[in-house]
């Protein structure tokens, strides 16, 4: 009746699928790289993000000054600022994405396993809240909570937590009547005990692959609150902050919009191709048809 | 997915990214070819396409509160006095005026060919309606303020009293009269005002609060109200019945909404717009390389500062600490490097161009940037902060551009001159107001004071202790002496003489930090002729003309 | 069916209750007011004004003056714009929304599901790749990129189409909608195309499929006949919440374009604490949304035939 070792074992062999896949494979390294650079950005730059060189305000990227990818219209240089901009970015897309998925996964799997009236209730709540303009929503949470980062991370990804919730309840549905989960509700095991040792694991799969699909939406959310001119604090910045100035003077200092959105688009992208990998990994019949 | 097309797919982005690069480095500029609309738009008439800004809240004068709006009034309606092209006070509906000895009388007589744009008489009960109007709290006018000079006019406001007491007279219907509680020697000014402007008892009485539509407005201007599109545009067009018809060039006027201002630059690059709003902060060194000859820049009557509040520490108490961060400032480089378009940089609190004034300066406005800052780290010491115990000072301002770039200017100014460490809170403006007024929480904030009407009186009237709007918290008994005997005071000169003193009283004090003097920012398609740059950054539309070659 | 219908707008009722309670309560517990501007206003006049739009009644009592009002139909006058109502100003915006969000809607619809099918027909072929990438494009880049570029590439340099969505005298006109539509469609094609292939994929892969193409129907007929109906029912869940979206508005390209819709509302009225505003845009959506994913119900039955008889 101990269905963990068979779990490890899917695991296994989907990590081994992904090992083999070597695009997937690339876009993990290419990915590993960008969190090092802009982790270790204060190190690799000497430069702070928010010092002001007031003899080289708005110039292109150049040798002979030093601001490798130019500077901002403050003065400030935009290398610098694109890392430390990336961690905020990275952040938010890993931090919201862990609370939209431990919410949606939690509430769906409840849902979907218990079914019934609650499901029912659980899922006009949904309704609601998928109702309710996302914008509205998050002005309202970023400027009642004073515009704290982590508030945005908590805000956007509390409002991200609907689809994942409504996946989860339908795969949860689909699991409650297998013959494991009836057989374990026979042995009198818990409705928590099920839940936690039995559907979840299950659900692995599909939430992993979900997961990497949230992440870049999540930071896509931010750049446009960004827009807004609701996102993060300076001398804080993110990329979205750094597109979105930069899509202001796309015409007179087009590096401020180009190697921000480059290293937003590298990012998703690899994402993207990570996330592919993982659902063929984790997909195998799938992806023998030849699916990507 | 095959590994071998993912790899053509990776092969492809990096290509698309690289062929990006390559346009961005080489797509120079085009030679601006004549928009559509201006192929098109041969003028059977004289069309003049104006950028607005936002959103005009409201077409009915007494209910209006934005310069969008105001800009509106001005066209479709006329004061008892108005401006010529550079902004100087010129007879509108009142052709003179009578002053009693004391100040305290007013008597307009108006033109007998004032007329609504119905063709009824423009008549003195018609002031004394609109007055009344904009007092009565049931009307929620946002510039009711403007009635307190006159007698029972504060009263009203509070609701102590009826509307019908206000203190305005129609004894004939060509005579007008005023009568004041203090002499009010910017009273005239503020008659220019459009909340001041007449507005149609008829027509407010037939449609209520739908006066302000097209078909409804029944207006005394230059234009009448032709098509409201919310969000679009409004157009007007001439009003047959203006009295100065004659002299008006133009046949019809669309303001556009160009609520986002890099947008409104795109649109007048396209040729869809005559003349801007503004312009965008951040492109301001494309326009001067690129549009130098369509470019208007004119000092006007806003002063944009730090308020500092007096009320907590660490400025409470502390004129050292406040006067060091004053100094530290260097407002050259900040007017030169960050707004860059021509502002002139603030050692005072008036802007100059009032009329009947002399700006006053901080005593150290002398000095140069060396002794400044020497001075201002002696200060600093003084004040009791140093390398070991920096000063920490919060700046907050609204989430803006413009606000956001100066204040990462001036942290870094403060860092470099003195070694305060800043922290930057950029809030909602909403919520900023709100902070402010509340001063709990704030310490620097940042804010503009805008000039209602051409005297030094609305800037002085900031810093007296029982204001209202005395975002700082300054109480100083001898400054609002010195305003008191001011506002008694009749002889001109004199009152002049009390209110400089007073600034130079209260500079020293240093309860705000000025940064600038605004300046309007427009641009102008050379075909747009007669335009004058002024002081209130006022374009009446029938001063200008078009003349397309 | 017509149970269902009947089922689903009763459950509309409570479900529209919470949402306008919900939305209330939040919106008053955001600090600020409506009043405040650049140029300051005296507390006497502030008061004035509070008193007028019965700010200074208890909570709970304008919360019943707002349910009382919405029942009637009365959305309330707006705070920010004394000239209009909340719903003239919804019924103003309303026009070109549902214009735009519809022609946005169509060439998203007419674009997106062919490249889909196309894409899943020829997987992993050039084709695909070239779909495939285009569309990991349209997601990734933020329309804030995309309007902009497209006004400085058509309407400024090449001076093909206006830059302006509406032009007094001449209204919107097709010229006026092109980049527009285009910049709203943009990422719904790309998210369209990418379900339909998924999905059509997953289709081709079934029984029924093999079965057709062993009876030896040709390719064209299994795909567009056989194969395309099914795959359409994840595209249909998410074209509900899609067209809401969509009919709504996008407040940037709103903003970029000029266009007098309602998108910009939800942020404008928010920002300026215009309580009714607000109010009236969030019953609005909430009142879509339930209603398009009703439809999304519906077209689910009309599309599969099992889910018709069950």
């Amino acid at each position: 009746m101990n269905d963990q070792p068979l779990i490890a074992t899917h695991w296994q062999a989907a990590l081994g699928r992904l090992a083999r896949n070597r695009a997937a494979l690339a876009a993990a390294v290419v990915l590993v790289l960008i969190c090092l650079a802009v982790v270790l950005g204060p190190w690799l730059v000497s430069v702070a993000p928010d010092a002001v060189d007031w003899d080289n305000i708005s110039t292109p990227p150049s040798l002979a000054n030093g601001h490798l990818l130019g500077t901002d219209a403050n003065g400030r240089d935009l290398l610098a600022r694109i890392l430390a901009g990336g961690r905020i970015s990275l952040a938010v897309g890993l931090v919201a994405t862990l609370v939209s998925v431990l919410i949606g996964v939690s509430y769906g799997a409840v849902a979907g396993y218990l079914g019934g009236r609650i499901d029912q209730l659980m899922m006009r709540a949904v309704d609601v809240l998928y109702a309710l303009p996302f914008l509205f929503l998050v002005i309202l949470l970023t400027v009642y909570f004073g515009r704290h980062v982590i508030l945005i991370f908590l805000a956007i990804g509390a409002i991200n937590w609907l689809d994942m919730s409504r996946i989860v309840r339908g795969q949860a549905m689909g699991l409650r009547n297998q013959e494991f989960v009836l057989a374990a509700r026979a042995m009198g095991v818990s409705s928590r005990d099920i839940l936690l040792r039995h559907i979840l694991p299950n659900l692995t799969g599909i939430v992993v692959v979900y997961a990497t699909l949230t992440v870049p939406q999540v930071i896509l959310a931010e750049s446009f609150l960004s827009f807004l001119g609701l996102g993060v604090h300076e001398p804080l910045t993110s990329w979205g902050s750094l597109i979105a100035e930069g899509a202001k003077e796309m015409e007179n200092a087009p590096w401020m919009l180009i190697y921000p959105g480059l290293g937003l688009g590298v990012t998703l992208l690899c994402l993207n191709f990570l996330g592919d990998g993982l659902r063929d990994a984790f997909d195998p019949v799938r992806s023998d048809k030849g699916v990507g | 997915m095959s590994e071998q097309h993912k790899k053509h797919l990776f092969a492809a982005v990096v290509l698309a990214v690289v062929a990006l690069l390559v346009w961005q480095a080489t797509g120079k500029q085009s030679t601006e070819t004549p928009g559509l609309a201006e192929q098109q738009n041969q003028p059977t008439e004289a069309v003049l396409r104006r950028g607005n800004g936002p959103e005009p809240e409201s077409l009915n004068p007494q209910n209006s509160r934005t310069d969008p709006a105001f800009n509106l009034a001005r066209d479709l309606f006329e004061g008892l006095l108005t401006h010529a092209p550079n902004g100087d006070l010129v007879p509108g509906v009142a052709t003179s005026w009578d002053i009693s000895e004391d100040g305290l009388t007013y008597t307009f007589h108006l033109r007998p060919d004032a007329r609504w744009s119905n063709g009824d008489p423009v008549v003195a009960d018609d002031f004394v309606y609109s007055f009344r109007r904009l007092a009565d709290p049931s009307t929620a006018a946002f510039y009711a303020q403007n009635m307190a000079p006159v007698v029972n006019g504060s009263a009203i406001l509070s609701g102590e009293m009826d509307a019908s007491e206000l203190g305005v007279e129609a004894p004939d219907p060509a005579t007008f009269v005023v009568y004041l509680v203090t002499p009010t020697p910017y009273l005239l000014d503020l008659l220019t005002h459009p909340s001041m402007y007449p507005v149609n008892a008829a027509a407010i009485d037939a449609h209520g609060k739908d006066y302000g539509r097209p078909g409804n407005l029944v207006s005394n201007g230059a234009f009448v109200l032709e098509e409201w599109v919310v969000g679009a545009y409004i157009s007007v067009r001439r009003n047959d019945h203006y009295w100065g018809n004659q002299g008006n060039r133009i046949d019809r006027v669309i303001f556009y909404n160009t609520s986002d201002d890099s947008a409104e630059l795109k649109r007048y690059r396209a040729g869809e717009l005559d003349f801007t709003y503004t312009i965008p902060l951040q492109q301001f060194r494309w326009i001067k390389e690129n549009l130098a000859d369509e470019f208007r820049v004119h000092p006007y009557l806003t002063t944009y500062y730090y308020g500092l509040n007096l009320r907590k520490p660490p400025f409470k108490d502390s004129p050292q600490l406040r006067q060091a961060l004053a100094m530290s400032i260097d407002r050259e480089l900040l007017t030169e490097k960050i707004t860059g378009v021509g502002e002139l940089p603030a050692y005072g609190w008036v802007p100059p161009g009032t009329s009947n004034y002399t700006p006053q300066s901080f005593a150290w406005a002398g000095m140069d940037a060396a002794q400044r800052n020497a001075r201002a780290k002696q200060l600093y010491a003084q004040a009791g902060y140093g390398p070991e115990n920096p000063a920490q000072v919060e700046i907050r301002y609204n989430t803006a551009e413009t606000h956001q770039r100066i204040a990462v200017a001036v942290a870094s100014m403060w860092k470099d001159v003195l070694g305060v460490e800043t922290t930057l809170v950029n809030e909602e403006f909403q919520v900023l107001i709100q902070h402010i007024r509340q001063g709990e929480i704030t310490q620097a904030f940042r804010s503009s004071w805008i000039g209602d009407y051409n005297d030094a009186q609305t800037f002085a009237v900031f810093f007296q202790s029982d204001f209202d709007l005395n975002l700082s918290g300054y109480n100083n008994p001898a400054y609002d002496a010195l305003l008191a005997q001011a506002s008694r005071e009749n002889d001109l000169a004199k009152r002049r003489g009390l209110l400089e003193q007073a600034e130079s009283l209260m500079l020293a004090d240093t309860p705000v930090i000025p940064m600038y003097f605004h300046v309007s920012r427009h641009l102008v398609k050379p075909w747009v002729k007669d335009w004058q740059d002024n002081i209130m950054n006022l374009q009446y539309s029938r001063h200008l003309s078009l003349q397309r070659d | 069916m017509l149970r269902l219908i009947l089922k689903r707008l009763l459950t509309a009722i409570p479900t529209l209750l919470v949402l306008v309670t919900a939305a209330f309560f939040l919106m008053r517990a955001v600090p600020g007011g409506p009043f405040a501007g650049e140029r300051n206003l005296t507390p006497q006049v502030e008061q004035n004004l509070r008193a007028a739009y019965h700010l200074d009644e208890s909570l709970g009592m304008q919360y019943l003056r707002y349910l009382g009002g919405l029942l009637q139909g009365d959305l309330g006058p707006s705070f920010q714009y004394p000239d209009y109502s909340v719903a003239e100003l919804i019924a103003a915006g309303l026009p070109y929304s549902l214009q735009l969000g519809g022609l946005a809607f169509l060439l998203a619809l007419a674009v997106g599901i062919p490249a889909g099918v196309v894409a899943a027909r020829h997987a992993n072929s050039p084709t695909d790749m070239g779909i495939m990438a285009f569309c990991l494009v349209g997601i990734s880049v933020p329309n804030f990129v995309v309007a902009p570029l497209l006004v400085l590439v058509f309407a400024i340099h090449l001076d093909w189409l206006p830059a302006m969505a509406v032009e007094a005298g001449r209204g919107m006109g097709l010229r006026n909608m092109v980049l527009p539509v285009i910049a709203l469609a943009l990422p719904q094609i790309a998210y369209i195309a990418r379900i339909t292939r998924s999905s059509m994929l997953d289709v081709l892969g079934a029984g029924y499929i093999t079965m057709a193409r062993a009876r030896g129907l040709s390719e064209r007929r299994v795909l567009w006949g056989h194969a395309l109906r099914p795959a359409l029912l994840p595209v249909a869940s998410y074209l509900g919440p899609a067209a809401a979206a969509l009919l709504t508005g996008s407040v940037v390209v709103e903003q970029i374009f000029g266009i007098p819709g309602i998108g910009r509302y939800f942020v404008q009225g928010a920002v300026n604490r215009d309580y009714t505003l607000v109010m009236g845009v969030v019953v609005f959506y909430g009142t879509l949304v339930i209603g398009f994913n009703m439809l999304v119900d519906i077209s689910y039955r009309l599309i599969d035939p099992r889910l018709r008889r069950s």
